[in-house]
């Protein structure tokens, strides 16, 4: 591998990893402040542990969104200089000011948030955890803008061979910027709703089959308790999970019409401003107007000529062309045909420079991977479609108050909280690897070679060594690795533990006294909650 | 408008001193709780100190990056690829650090619990260590060619001055988080801090001064020696006022000394933010690394909104934070226990 595939592998591994736990935490988030909010309005006891436990879990993830966050800021600089050369100009203004408008609010309301129940008057309280979690999303907007740039570069031109900005308000108001942002968004619901559905799904399963609760003929709940042994699965217990697993449910249903909403209007782009992502998210040699869904044969042709072993199997015929342009009768251009435009317009060889290395003078291979487009493409909207299905059955399962005591229904929860983290990696392998060979696309209305893009094997660092990268790969990988097993075990501990594992205070097994710190009320707000 | 790279040069160092400034403490108290050995309820006492801000001040760090990468480009892009293997470093040791800090509470057994110490302390150190060594090589220069790209290999940044500037962080950050504990703790915390203060205050500082000056003689302008010299007094008032508990002060004065060893340390070579070692003409410079004026001006305009902002914000929340705290008011831990079978 050269310096330039092990550069690629460790963006691709670090950011789809940031990309696991930044969803969770934007759709938690906002779930949790809402959650607060109702408690705040209502006082219904449930309120207040949904807050707790799903806040608990949200920052345990909240970290890990952190840890490898720094990694995603710096690695431009490290391994991608010629590119950060070539767009800090207008790449880097969202980045600063993601950090200073947005990362600055997450991180001190967030420590305001944890550490001021009790201290804070409940308003102001409630405030920080809003603030907190809309500062999550207003990051997503930041970053979004930075990387629809690279998709379709708008407000900028080329000065001295670098891209400038040269209208700010173009490139924050980007169409592919303003349609990516939501559709982000409702994938970062998709991914909190199934996780409050499979985890609510869990505990009341748990709760029928010890027999707390039961049904009566008609199979409506009998809610029961259990507050023997310090179980503390009390009626409000049952009253946390049915209403998670409902909003859950409910949240994962609506961010799946969303996606599917905006994810349409997003292909209608992707048609104007990277056909060659489209043609080859369908592995579509010829100009057509179906949309396959199973084509069959060498869909891994690099390089064009092959590409005719593609056997479209079942094709639907004019959704294509629906997707990409909201009727059925328009041609979708094929690879064949775009390939020799794409040639006349930006050349058929990489210029012989020498920041282009080992690939200078070389081949311009215009055509993406195509397996991982069609596939990613697939993939994406099959767990999507997957986990908004198991939602809409789990609302109608549980019309009746609670679970069905079945163990392979209950399994099926582990993948209803899976699938959506699969849509979301999925759909960013998809766009990000469709973009190529470019690290900034082309804007095909704003003509040929002597326009803003850039070419991936011209944007790594030019003098960092492939042994450097590979240390680096080889480091964060692992670390990663085994952060993720740390994570996992975490969630689960906390997830078995129930409400209690969020409200020591619940918590009738441990018999302890927790009251004997700050013993007198003077003392008490001092610490209400503690590392 | 030949004044906005020099403003956002000037923005950039003070983001840089108030990472050091702020995280400065959280680092040394992550030191405190790895690398030494105090009992289990003093660690959490140390670690609860900084609880609340720690996650806020490291933003200072990333939001410096990103002012980098938005107002000269050049500049974090020859820095940042010159410094692959020791930024990776920081970044592992970051990485370790925040997960240590949030999950360390959270271990079961004894075995993982010191672990996770041994992550925080050795991720603290070590984030410390290269941050400095990254300030120094920034200040006294790297073997860059005409593009900018670091030549000579994967070490060609480490020497004697990239190594004095990681220990000076190092000690920084030791004493002064040393400083932050008496000012946040009270009964025998507070009281060993303000001994360890008192006697190590001047030699904890000796190793950024050593910096300062080698920097100084290397190229030192006027203004650089006028900051140094205001260091210096404000050292001198560190350490009087630390010997007489008048913590605040103490601590404040060190807050200056940092600001002016660093002033001192950005303006030696101003107007060159990273000089090559190789030939002048390779030097970046405000002028040929900056972004243009648009962008430089757009800047400005979000960063008069928002810096006074999270200034303001991160104040209230020191203030809201403000109580002394001591052992007694750490809680026992919460040991989760599984509700189903
Ligand atoms: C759609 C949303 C999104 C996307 C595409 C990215 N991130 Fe992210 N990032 C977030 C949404 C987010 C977040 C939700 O705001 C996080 C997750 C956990 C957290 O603390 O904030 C976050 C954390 C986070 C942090 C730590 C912030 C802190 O300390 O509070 C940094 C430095 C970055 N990100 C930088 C990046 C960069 C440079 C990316 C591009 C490659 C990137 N993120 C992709
Ligand atoms: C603003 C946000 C983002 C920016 C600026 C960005 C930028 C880049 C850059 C510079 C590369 C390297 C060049 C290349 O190989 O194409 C890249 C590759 C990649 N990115 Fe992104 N990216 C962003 C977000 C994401 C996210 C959130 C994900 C997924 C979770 C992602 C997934 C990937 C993958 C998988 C690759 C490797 C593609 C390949 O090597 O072909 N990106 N991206
Ligand atoms: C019918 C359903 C969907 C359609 C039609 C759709 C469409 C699209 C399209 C066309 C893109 C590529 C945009 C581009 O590269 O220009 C995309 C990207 C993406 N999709 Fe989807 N999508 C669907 C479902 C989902 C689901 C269920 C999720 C997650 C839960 C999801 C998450 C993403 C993500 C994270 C990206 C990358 C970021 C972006 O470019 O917006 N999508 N989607």
């Amino acid at each position: 591998m050269d310096a330039l595939e092990i550069a690629r592998w460790q963006f691709g591994i670090t950011t789809v990893y940031h990309f696991l736990m930044v969803p969770l935490t934007i759709g938690l988030g906002l779930t949790v402040a809402v959650l607060q909010t109702i408690w705040h309005r209502t006082g219904n006891e449930h309120w207040l542990r949904m807050t707790k436990f799903w806040g608990k879990l949200f920052l345990i993830n909240f970290i890990m969104g952190v840890a490898t966050g720094i990694v995603q800021e710096f690695q431009f600089g490290m391994a991608w200089s010629e590119y950060s050369r070539y767009v800090g100009d207008v790449f880097g203004a969202p980045l600063a000011m993601e950090a200073l408008l947005a990362f600055f609010v997450e991180s001190t309301f967030l420590g305001l948030w944890i550490f001021g129940w009790k201290k804070l008057p409940k308003l102001v309280h409630l405030a920080t955890i809003w603030c907190a979690s809309l500062a999550t999303i207003l990051s997503a907007y930041f970053i979004l803008v930075a990387n629809s740039w690279m998709q379709h570069p708008v407000g900028t031109k080329i000065v001295d061979g670098r891209a400038v900005m040269t209208d700010a308000w173009a490139v924050f108001t980007n169409n592919t910027a303003l349609i990516t942002f939501p559709h982000t968004l409702f994938g970062a619901f998709a991914v909190a709703g199934g996780f409050l559905l499979g985890i609510s799904w869990f505990h009341l399963y748990r709760r029928r089959k010890a027999g707390i609760d039961t049904v009566d003929a008609n199979g409506y709940v009998i809610v029961g308790e259990d507050t023997s042994r310090g179980k503390n699965r009390d009626k409000t217990d049952y009253q946390v999970w049915i209403k998670s697993l409902r909003i859950g449910a409910s949240v994962a249903v609506v961010a799946f019409l969303g996606v599917a909403l905006t994810g349409h209007e997003q292909a209608k782009l992707m048609f104007e401003q990277q056909p060659m992502k489209m043609a080859s998210a369908e592995a579509a040699c010829h100009d057509g107007t179906g949309f396959s869904v199973l084509s069959l044969g060498d869909i891994s042709a690099h390089g064009a000529t092959d590409c005719d072993d593609v056997v479209a199997v079942f094709e639907v015929p004019g959704l294509l062309s629906f997707l990409a342009n909201g009727n059925f009768t328009t041609e979708v251009k094929g690879v064949n045909t775009l390939i020799p435009e794409y040639q006349q317009k930006y050349g058929e060889y990489y210029p012989d420079d020498e920041s282009f290395g080992a690939y200078a003078g070389q081949k311009i291979d215009y055509l993406p991977v195509m397996e991982v487009t069609y596939w990613g493409f697939r993939l994406m909207i099959t767990f999507g479609g997957l986990s908004a299905a198991a939602a809409a059955l789990a609302l109608w399962i549980t019309r009746k108050g609670t679970v069905p005591e079945n163990k392979w229904i209950s399994r099926l929860a582990v993948l209803g909280i899976a699938a959506p983290f699969g849509a979301n990696a999925t759909g960013w392998i998809f766009t990000e690897m469709g973009r190529q060979p470019f690290t900034v696309a082309p804007n095909p209305q704003m003509g040929g070679v002597d326009q803003v893009f850039m070419y991936t094997a011209a944007s790594v660092s030019p003098t960092v060594t492939a042994g450097e990268l590979l240390f680096s790969l080889i480091t964060l990988t692992s670390i990663y690795a085994v952060l993720l097993v740390v994570e996992l075990v975490l969630l689960t501990r906390y997830i078995r533990g129930g409400v209690a594992s969020a409200m020591p205070e619940l918590d009738t097994a441990n018999h302890g006294d927790h009251s004997d710190s700050g013993n007198n009320d003077d003392d008490d707000d001092v610490l209400a909650f503690a590392y | 408008m030949e004044w906005l790279p020099t403003l956002w040069f000037i923005v950039i160092a003070l983001l840089w001193c108030g990472y050091l400034f702020l995280e400065g403490f959280d680092l040394g108290v992550g030191m405190l709780i790895g690398l030494g050995r105090p009992t289990e309820k003093r660690k959490r006492l140390l670690l609860n100190t900084i609880g609340p801000v720690w996650d806020g001040n490291e933003v200072w760090l990333i939001t410096a990056g990103g002012a980098m990468f938005a107002a000269f480009p050049h500049w974090y892009a020859s820095l940042f690829s010159a410094l692959y293997i020791p930024l990776t470093m920081v970044l592992v040791a970051l990485i370790f650090r925040a997960v240590a800090i949030e999950y360390r509470g959270k271990a079961i057994t004894v075995v993982t619990r010191n672990l996770w110490d041994l992550a925080l302390g050795v991720g603290s150190l070590l984030a410390a260590f290269g941050v400095g060594a990254m300030l120094a090589s920034t200040t006294i220069g790297l073997p860059l060619n005409e593009n900018g790209d670091r030549i000579g290999g994967p070490f060609a940044w480490l020497t004697w001055h990239a190594v004095l500037g990681g220990v000076a962080v190092v000690a920084f950050c030791w004493i002064h988080s040393l400083a932050f504990l008496r000012l946040k703790t009270d009964g025998l915390v507070r009281f060993e801090a303000g001994k360890l203060v008192s006697r190590w205050l001047p030699v904890a500082v000796l190793p950024l001064v050593a910096w300062v000056v080698w920097v100084l003689v290397t190229s030192g302008s006027a203004l650089a020696w006028v900051s140094f010299a205001v260091s210096l007094i404000a050292l001198v008032i560190a350490v009087i006022t630390g010997r007489n508990h008048k913590e605040g002060v103490s601590f404040a004065a060190l807050g200056i000394m940092l600001l002016g060893a660093m002033a001192a340390i950005f303006l030696a070579a101003y107007p060159v933010v990273l000089p090559s070692t190789l030939d002048p003409a390779f030097d970046l410079t405000t002028a040929n690394a900056s972004s243009t004026a648009y962008t430089l001006k757009l800047m400005s305009v979000i960063a008069a909104f928002g810096v006074p902002l999270v200034v303001a914000y991160q104040a209230w929340s020191y203030w809201v934070f403000r109580k002394r705290l001591r052992e007694e008011h750490i809680p026992e831990t919460h040991r989760v226990t599984s509700i189903v079978n």
